[in-house]
């Protein structure tokens, strides 16, 4: 069994919230707002999983994790077009170009936590 | 009361931190450090063998080995000259900067112009948990197809230096080179690139060409 990266994603998750309610005198957490990109490669079912087990006999025991998924979203930087690509092919759909920006796609954050004081 | 507190953190900002402390370690030794992630099988352990067989008569070389299961390949790192140092992932699928802090206590680092870090197998998520080295390296493989920048944006975005090995099978697989390379552009333009073969031998000069200048620096 391969453990997952999830795992130290999950335990990092715990360390941010647990931090900034500690910061608030925070009895309970309750929910928590996470931004993920599609291309922060990332399952979520798996970090619920891990979440259970290593929020336990914390004060974000039961915390409802939310996800919040950003689908990849491109720009070229030739004809202008904003698209979210093909998971085989990432080129302009229009133009070809490899000129490219990305706009949306990469977002790895803990936005905001809900806690009882 | 119930109340929403803004958080807006990175979440692998802690490992982040700690990687930036290992690199401060790495400067104030004086080591270029590279940190090499590949699929399995992309040939990670023959571009090392082969760099440190070349480079070892010229400079002290200390390698750090992330290997899920075996030490074979430190092995074969240390009978090529190099200070091998084999980290137990127990596991895991990537390294991280709390693994390579240990590693590195086990080196003496005074003693070494250049430290190379073999990632584990995986194009997932190794480029995700930054280590504390100066460069990231990503060796690609003709044999795994053309498609793969676009398939593993990730990986490719946080290169700094992508090498594409066993470009002496290119007349027996259907590579098309132009759309791998088109891929490569669009997510990392302006990468340094290297194009070689650990068998034949080809190409590798250039390659080994860059990381004596990157040492001397």
């Amino acid at each position: 069994m391969i453990a997952m990266h999830e795992l130290a994603v999950t335990e990092s998750i715990l360390e941010i919230a647990l931090r900034h309610a500690a910061a608030q005198n925070a009895t309970r957490i309750t929910d928590l707002y996470l931004v993920i990109g599609q291309w922060s490669s990332i399952v979520d079912d798996s970090v619920q999983f891990y979440w259970d087990t290593l929020s336990d006999g914390t004060i974000a025991k039961g915390a409802t994790l939310h996800f919040e998924r950003i689908p990849t979203e491109l720009l070229c930087l030739d004809c202008g077009k904003t698209y979210q690509p093909d998971s085989r092919d990432l080129l302009c759909p229009d133009c070809h170009s490899t000129r490219l920006k990305v706009l949306k796609g990469e977002e790895f954050r803990l936005d905001s936590i809900e806690i009882e004081t | 009361m119930p109340q929403n507190i803004p958080v807006v953190e990175k979440i692998l900002s802690a490992n982040d931190k700690l990687a930036q402390e290992n690199l401060a370690r790495i400067d104030a030794a004086g080591i270029f450090a590279i940190n090499i992630m590949a699929s399995p099988g992309a040939g990670k352990t023959s571009l090392i063998e082969r760099t440190v067989r070349a480079l070892s008569p010229k400079y002290r070389i200390g390698m750090i080995n992330g290997d899920i299961a075996t030490s074979l390949d430190a092995d074969r790192a240390a009978a090529a000259g190099a200070v091998a140092v084999q980290i137990n992932t127990g596991g895991n699928c990537h390294l991280d900067a709390v693994q390579l802090q240990s590693a590195l206590d086990q080196l003496d680092l005074s003693s070494l112009d250049l430290l190379i870090v073999e990632n584990i197998g995986n194009l997932i998520c190794p480029a995700e948990f930054k280590l504390g080295t100066h460069k990231n390296v990503i060796v690609a493989s003709i044999p795994e197809g053309d498609d793969k920048p676009h398939k593993y944006p990730s990986m490719y975005r946080g290169a700094d230096v992508l090498i594409l090995n066993k470009i002496d099978l290119l007349p027996y697989v259907p590579f098309r080179m132009e759309f791998f390379s088109q891929g490569v552009a669009a997510l990392n333009p302006g990468v340094t690139q290297f194009n070689l073969s650990c068998t034949t031998g080809e190409g590798l000069d250039a390659w080994l060409g860059w990381i004596d200048g990157q040492i001397k620096k």
